[in-house]
């Protein structure tokens, strides 16, 4: 089953590149809606029948390079299948908004449906190789996407960095997996065998050592001050779908990294290092918050809410490493606030992008001080701009809330300091986004000229609409009634917080 | 005594296709020199067929007073010889095809490839040195092949540097004979124990100097440059992969036979090697702008890869499967590579594969396969191979070994890349002449079949790697 929602869309990308060249641009992007649509009715079946207190469900393992202990083995529990569905979504939303889309379609849908794939991949892979095989590819996928569908010149040296250093962390997580599988007996790749084997236990330095390999490689992807400097000029330069998947999906493979790989399979120098998470943490939440506070570029201010944001996920994360002082239950609550926080940023920041690309799509620029006005003449666009980004600040009603509420909450108890500084990082993002709301849509009409670009300036077409709603209204049910997805979550995450304390 | 000549059915047939063909060459019309082709071809399929049989067959064996090892390791190196000679054959076909020294052409390089089954199967320092020559003589009218200022430089160089470091080898096989009173590895091992130290190290140094110039490691890697660029692609294409199969299990072989009790650290030797050499070769290919001295240099890094796997030979279980399926995996994406080279023979800077991705999406396919296989992105087979090598590094206790080659791997991205973004970017409206022009259709087969076998190779990497383990004679 979820050897099929993976690789669906592979196959769908090899017909496409199969068809001719010369079909209809909007017959490619309804085969990838087609097919998105299909993965997402299948990731509901699973959820339907997923039962979340049984642990990893849908399993498949089949010997893929026994001589080095490697498998080929998939499997969802409460921690990757909402960011399984949560992707699919995304796909879903941004097949949607791309049927505007007109530059070279067929590659354009080709490369999409491959990163589908492979995003899906990291999500279910519960082999470190196979994680690593997906977590790589997805890094490639996104290269092209920004490289050949970006802004200009620029987007090739931004892509250029990008995978630079992505491909960098990638590969210091290699070294970690390799120093994780030799540590085991026998060597195995496989997640489940190295969580139940705890092979570094015991081992203070090397242990140290195998973290701190996987720990950078996971804080680059995230992306964690002082690492995050690739994900400003990628945001900005990629095409707006490209930057809504970046942000929605691929910035959650660091993150996910670590409540199904660090944590578990190396609990006792993950609670000796904790602390270090808790303060890159909250130096990410902080810095991040300033930094966007400063841009007057609209793209790159969301690009920076993310490494906001994302640092609420790291301090969540180091919080339940810290075992002094707190019980299970909040060390669980800020485990499944981290778990519910990647899948509202995936929502929030994937709406945020697709209307950063509305922007740039009439106007060919950002820059938040060329607009003015706009609530007057494009008022859906305006509004839903408005509920995107109050969302993303964290007012009730919507899922930010759930999820910031449940980490601080989850961390208060452990590390009051560093909740406290925290608590001021979502003061900023409030004064920026409410600031930033201000300039581009309140005030007197003013609209710039671009040359090439059409004199009128429409309102959110019906794709656009029907992209972001769709998400801003998922995000909606999760802040009205999030038990569905918290049910999902809460068992996963007193397990995960067994692990670490064992 | 086992004469078991059967034993050799592959390298035989070879060195027969060789003999065959140079005397019916002088015979055959231009337009049929084809026929010398297809001969050659033929003793491809028949060593392969051979292989597989002494594979199934699975009886290792030494002959010819163990001066020869038949075991996994020969088996495996016979494959890759055999299956990378034939892919060479069919990227070389669109360039030397009714050349006036076409016959002369397969010859050469039928008689150097026998050298290289020498090399991969030597038991024996004295067979180690004539497989080096063998392999080495040969080559050196090969790199002069297109008579031009280039290929005369280019040839010069190798062979004088070739001649040099053969004169260091066979001086470093007499010291060891005379540190152990023997040259076959399985006598050597004991007698190696407490011959004098100095008389040993200086031995494996010589021995080395000439299997680095082979495998066109630093610091005997000066020739590579030149000779990759000056010569016509294919003639590149088989210096840069076939003599590298030959040299590094024979390094291997030494270093796991004979060398074990010796007290010559030689392991560090070998990994200090092996970091100059990725480190080196990853340095050098930073700003060039020609295709060719980009792969030349990206050999060379890669090398520095291989050799972990003999700086752990005796301190891993896993050296050796790593190092033979590295070398498949190697060669298969290399070969890719300067297929699409060989295919594109007008375009010999970066800049020229520009809107390649428009005309050519095949093509371009190919070549993001290939580059990024040699950086060791998954599935890709190197990706494979650079796991099984880093994880043999580790286990043998160099970590920082691997780290630094990990390290390489991520600059080595930055010129692959150099390459390929220009292959994605539009054409430039002002091009006078069009450098895509392609050379034939042949070099496009071997470089679809190259790019397919980068990528299936990593995917059936569970079915290959047996092949690659058991235990050398």
């Amino acid at each position: 089953m979820l050897t099929a929602i993976t690789f669906l869309p592979l196959a769908v990308a090899a017909a496409v590149l199969l068809l001719s060249r010369s079909a209809a641009d909007r017959l490619f992007v309804w085969i990838w809606i087609v097919t998105a649509t299909v993965d997402l009715a299948l990731v509901v079946v699973v959820w339907t029948v997923f039962d979340p207190g049984g642990g990893v469900a849908f399993e498949q393992a089949v010997a893929w390079i026994p001589q080095a202990g490697v498998g080929y083995h998939v499997g969802v529990d409460g921690l990757s299948l909402p960011l399984v569905a949560v992707t699919c979504v995304l796909f879903l939303a941004v097949a949607v908004y791309s049927l505007r889309e007109t530059r070279r379609v067929r590659s354009y849908v080709a490369v999409f449906l491959f990163l589908q794939t492979v995003c899906i991949g990291v999500f279910v892979a519960l082999d470190l190789i196979l994680f690593f095989l997906f977590f790589d590819l997805a890094i490639v996928a996104m290269f092209f996407v920004i490289a050949g569908w970006g802004h200009g010149r620029r987007a090739r040296a931004a892509a250029l960095k990008f995978f630079l250093y992505t491909f960098t962390g990638s590969l210091a997580l290699l070294l970690g997996f390799i120093g994780l599988a030799l540590a085991a007996q026998p060597h195995t790749f496989d997640i489940v065998a190295l969580t139940d084997a705890n092979p570094v236990a015991g081992r203070d330095g090397y242990a140290a050592l195998v973290l701190l390999a996987i720990g950078v490689g996971l804080a680059i992807k995230t992306p964690t001050v002082p690492v995050h400097t690739w994900l400003p000029p990628a945001h900005t330069d990629a095409p707006a779908a490209g930057s809504a998947i970046l942000a929605g999906v691929l910035l959650k493979m660091g993150t996910y990294g670590f409540v199904r790989i660090a944590m578990p399979i190396l609990p006792g120098a993950w609670r000796r290092y904790a602390i270090v998470l808790v303060v890159v943490g909250v130096i990410s939440v902080i810095y991040g918050g300033l930094v966007a506070l400063a841009q007057t570029d609209f793209k790159r201010m969301i690009a920076y809410t993310s490494v906001n944001h994302l640092g609420y996920v790291v301090l969540a994360v180091g919080a339940a490493g810290t075992l002094a002082g707190s019980d299970g239950q909040a060390r669980q609550l800020a485990v499944t606030g981290a778990v519910t926080q990647m899948v509202s940023h995936g929502l929030l920041t994937g709406a945020l992008f697709l209307l950063a690309g509305v922007l740039y799509a009439r106007r060919r620029r950002y820059d938040m001080s060329a607009f003015s006005g706009l609530a007057a003449k494009t008022p859906l666009f305006a509004g839903v701009t408005a509920v995107a980004a109050f969302g993303s600040l964290g007012i009730p009603g919507l899922s930010g809330f759930i999820a910031e509420f449940q980490i601080l909450t989850g961390s208060l108890a452990t590390q009051p300091v560093a909740t406290g500084i925290a608590l001021l990082g979502i003061l900023i993002t409030a004064a920026l986004l409410v600031w930033a709301l201000q300039r581009v849509f309140l005030g007197p009409l003013r609209i710039p000229d671009a040359p090439g670009a059409a004199a009128a300036f429409p309102d959110l077409h019906p794709s656009e609409l029907v992209a972001i709603v769709a998400l801003l209204a998922l995000a909606l049910a999760i802040g009205v009634a999030p038990r569905f997805l918290l049910d999902v979550i809460e068992p996963a995450s007193r397990t995960l917080v067994d692990l670490v304390a064992r | 005594m086992n004469q078991n000549v059967a034993a050799l059915i592959p390298e035989a047939a070879l060195a027969a296709a060789a003999v065959i063909g140079l005397v019916a060459g002088s015979w055959l019309p231009r337009r049929r020199q084809w026929a010398v082709r297809a001969l050659l071809a033929g003793a491809c399929l028949i060593g392969l067929a051979a292989t597989t049989v002494s594979i199934a067959a699975d009886r290792p064996e030494l002959v010819f007073e163990n001066a020869f090892a038949i075991d996994a390791a020969t088996n495996a190196g016979r494959l890759i010889v055999f299956a990378a000679l034939l892919l060479v054959i069919c990227l070389s076909i669109d360039t030397v095809h009714a050349h006036k020294r076409e016959s002369e052409f397969y010859v050469l390089l039928a008689l150097s490839a026998t050298g290289v089954l020498a090399l991969v199967g030597a038991n024996d320092l004295l067979m180690l040195f004539a497989g080096y020559m063998l392999t080495s003589v040969p080559t050196y009218g090969l790199v002069g092949f297109a008579k031009d200022h280039l290929a005369t430089e280019a040839a010069l160089k190798y062979y004088l540097i070739g001649a040099l470091l053969s004169v260091l080898m066979l001086a470093g096989v007499t010291l060891l004979y005379a540190a152990g009173h023997t040259t076959g590895y399985s006598e050597l091992r004991p007698a190696l124990a407490d011959a004098p130290t100095p008389l040993a190290a200086l031995g494996i140094l010589g021995v080395y100097a000439g299997l680095l110039f082979k495998i066109g490691g630093v610091p005997a890697q000066f020739w590579v440059p030149d000779a990759v660029d000056g010569t016509p692609p294919p003639v590149a294409a088989y210096l840069t992969t076939l003599p590298k199969i030959g040299g590094l299990i024979a390094a291997y072989r030494v270093a796991h036979q004979a060398l074990p009790a010796s007290p010559v650290n030689w392991p560090l030797l070998a990994a200090v090697l092996a970091a100059a050499s990725m480190t080196l070769g990853n340095l050098a290919a930073f700003h060039q702008t020609s295709v060719k001295r980009l792969l030349g240099y990206s050999t060379i890094s890669q090398v520095g890869y291989l050799l972990i796997a003999v700086a752990v030979a005796t301190r891993s279980g896993l050296a050796q499967q790593s190092l033979l399926f590295y070398l498949a995996a190697y060669t298969v994406t290399n070969l890719g590579a300067f297929a699409v080279v060989a295919h594109l023979p007008h375009a010999s800077r970066i800049d020229d594969y520009r809107g390649l991705a428009h005309r050519r999406p095949l093509l371009a396919a190919v070549l993001v396969v290939c580059l990024l296989g040699l950086v060791g992105t998954p599935p890709t087979a190197v990706f494979v191979g650079k796991l099984e090598v880093f994880t043999a590094a580790i286990d043998g206790g160099y970590g920082w070994l691997a780290a630094l080659a990990v390290a390489n791997t991520i600059a080595s991205l930055f010129y692959y890349l150099r390459w390929l973004v220009p292959a994605f970017q539009p054409a430039p409206d002002d091009r006078l002449a069009d450098p895509l022009t392609p050379a034939g259709p042949w070099s496009a087969l071997a470089a679809y079949t190259a790019g397919a076998g980068a990528l299936v190779l990593g995917l059936i990497s569970g079915l290959a790697l047996p092949l690659a383990a058991g235990p050398l004679r």
